[in-house]
C-alpha cells in the first residue's frame, strides 16, 4: 500500500522536517490573528444578568487547551491501535511524541481554569465534573509517559504503554460518566452548561480560529520531537549515519 | 501467594489504614459516619494496588508464568483462574472484615450490610482490572508505584459507586439498587474483558 511508505522512518523523517516551518508559520499567523480577534473585536463583557467581565477571556487560551488535551489522546490512542494492529514502529514513534505535548495541553487547561475559577467562582478549584475528568485525564497521560519510560527494552515499552493507552480510551467514557453521575438517578451539577449556538459569533469564531493555532502548533511541536525520537531510536542504521555523516561534512 | 504473609499484609494494611483515619481526622461520630464508605473504599483500593504487585512475580521468577504461556489452553481461562484464586485470598478477607470496620465508623446496620455486598461486588473488579496492570509492569523496577499510577485512575468508577452505594445506604437501603446493578455491569465487563487484555499484556511483556 502507497500509504505505508511513509510509515518508514526514512522517509518520514526529511519530511517531517520539511513540513515543519509551514505549520509553525500557519501556527503562529493563526494564534496571532486569533488573539488579536479575541481582544479587540470581542464585547467585553459576557452573559446576561451576572455578566463575566474581562476575566472570560481567558476561555480563548483554555478551551482551546481543553479541547485539544482531549483530542490528542485519541490520536495518541488511535496511533497506539494502528502500531499494535500493523506492527509499524513510526506510530508508536508518533504516540510517544504526542504524548507530552497532550500532557501539557491538559496541564494548561487546568491551570488556565483555576485562575478563571478564582475570579468568576471565588475558589481555584472545585470538584466540578468537567474539572474533574480534566484532572483525571492529566493521570492518564501521565500513566501513559511513565510506563513507557520505565521498560528499556524498546519494542515491550512501545507495545505495554500502547495497550494501557487503548485501555484507558475504553474506560475514559465509564469514569467520566461516573464522575458526572455519583448519584445513578440524577447526574451533572456543572457549575455551567455550554452552549455553542448562544455563543456571540466574534467569541466563537477567535476561539476557533486559536484552537486551529493550537493544533498547527501541536504538528510542530509532535514533528520536532518524533524527529529526535526517530534518530535516537534509529542511530544504528545506515541512513542516520549517513546522514550525520553528510551533516558533519558540511 | 505461598506463604501466610502475604494474605495477612493486605488485610492488616487495609485495617491499619482504616484505623488511622481517625487518629488524623478527629473522633467525632458525625465526621466518622460521613467520611466512612469513602475512607474504607479507598483503603480496599490500595490494599488490592499492594496485593497486585504479587500477582504474577512469583510465577515470572521461576519461570511458571512461561510455561503457562506455551500450554494449549487460552491464556484468558489461566489468567482468569489466577485472578480468582488472587482475589479469594486478599480480596475475600476484606470483605469479611468489613463489618467490623463499620462499626469502628459508628455506621448503622444498614450500611454494614452495603459495604460488605458493595466491597463483595467491587473487590473481584478491582482484581480483574489490576491483573492488567500488573501484566504490563511485570518485572520492572519500583513496579509498585508505577503499577498504581496506571490502575488507580481506572478503579474510580468502582469508587464512585462502591462508596456511594453505603453512603445512599445510611439513608435507605432500597435506594442502592441502582448502584449495585451498576457495579454488577462493571463486574460482568471486567469477567468478560479484563481475563482477554491481561493475557495480551503479559504475551507482550514476556515474548
Amino acid at each position: 500500500m502507497k500509504l505505508f511508505r511513509f510509515s518508514s522512518p526514512a522517509i518520514f523523517y526529511p519530511l517531517a522536517g520539511k513540513m515543519i516551518p509551514w505549520f509553525a508559520a500557519l501556527a503562529a499567523a493563526t494564534i496571532l490573528v486569533g488573539l488579536f480577534w479575541a481582544f479587540f473585536e470581542t464585547p467585553d463583557r459576557l452573559g446576561g444578568t451576572n455578566p463575566q467581565k474581562e476575566y472570560y477571556r481567558i476561555i480563548f487560551i483554555h478551551v482551546p487547551a481543553a479541547w485539544l488535551s482531549m483530542w490528542i489522546y485519541l490520536v495518541v490512542a488511535a496511533y497506539c491501535a494502528i502500531g499494535l494492529a500493523f506492527n509499524t514502529r513510526l506510530s508508536f514513534m508518533m504516540a510517544n511524541a504526542a504524548a507530552p505535548t497532550g500532557a501539557i495541553f491538559t496541564f494548561l487547561a487546568l491551570w488556565t481554569g483555576a485562575f478563571w475559577g478564582r475570579t468568576s467562582w471565588g475558589t481555584w478549584w472545585d470538584w466540578d465534573p468537567r474539572l474533574t475528568s480534566e484532572l483525571i485525564l492529566l493521570f492518564l497521560y501521565i500513566g501513559y509517559i511513565a510506563l513507557h519510560s520505565a521498560i528499556d527494552d524498546q519494542r515491550r515499552a512501545d507495545r505495554a504503554s500502547a495497550l494501557l493507552a487503548i485501555v484507558g480510551l475504553v474506560m475514559i467514557p465509564i469514569i467520566f460518566w461516573s464522575i458526572n453521575c455519583p448519584d445513578p438517578n440524577e447526574c451533572a451539577a456543572l457549575h455551567q452548561r455550554s452552549d455553542m449556538s448562544n455563543m456571540e459569533p466574534n467569541i466563537l469564531s477567535s476561539m476557533l480560529i486559536v484552537t486551529f493555532g493550537f493544533w498547527m502548533y501541536s504538528f510542530v511541536a509532535i514533528f520536532m520531537r518524533l524527529r529526535g525520537i526517530i534518530l535516537s531510536r534509529e542511530a544504528d542504521t545506515t541512513w542516520v549515519k549517513e546522514l550525520v555523516a553528510k551533516e558533519q561534512g558540511q | 501467594m505461598r506463604r501466610r504473609t502475604d494474605v495477612l499484609t493486605t488485610l492488616f494494611f487495609f485495617v491499619i489504614v482504616v484505623s488511622l483515619f481517625p487518629l488524623g481526622v478527629g473522633t467525632e461520630k458525625q465526621v466518622l459516619r460521613m467520611l466512612g464508605p469513602g475512607v474504607v473504599w479507598v483503603a480496599a483500593l490500595l490494599a488490592s494496588m499492594l496485593a497486585l504487585e504479587r500477582l504474577f512475580a512469583a510465577d515470572h521468577e521461576d519461570g511458571t508464568l512461561e510455561q503457562m504461556l506455551l500450554t494449549p489452553q487460552p491464556l484468558s481461562v489461566l489468567v482468569l483462574a489466577k485472578v480468582v484464586a488472587h482475589w479469594l485470598l486478599t480480596g475475600l478477607p476484606l470483605v469479611l472484615i468489613a463489618p467490623l470496620i463499620a462499626l469502628q465508623y459508628h455506621l448503622p446496620e444498614p450500611a454494614r450490610m452495603a459495604m460488605m455486598l458493595s466491597l463483595l461486588v467491587g473487590t473481584p473488579i478491582l482484581s480483574l482490572v489490576g491483573a492488567i496492570g500488573a501484566a504490563l509492569t511485570l518485572g520492572l523496577r519500583g513496579g509498585g508505584v508505577l503499577l498504581s499510577l496506571l490502575i488507580l485512575p481506572l478503579y474510580i468508577p468502582v469508587l464512585v459507586y462502591g462508596a456511594g452505594a453505603v453512603t445512599v445506604s445510611t439513608i435507605d437501603f432500597a435506594d442502592t439498587r441502582p448502584y449495585f446493578s451498576l457495579l454488577g455491569a462493571f463486574l460482568l465487563l471486567a469477567l468478560i474483558f479484563a481475563p482477554l487484555t491481561t493475557a495480551a499484556a503479559l504475551r507482550i511483556s514476556i515474548e
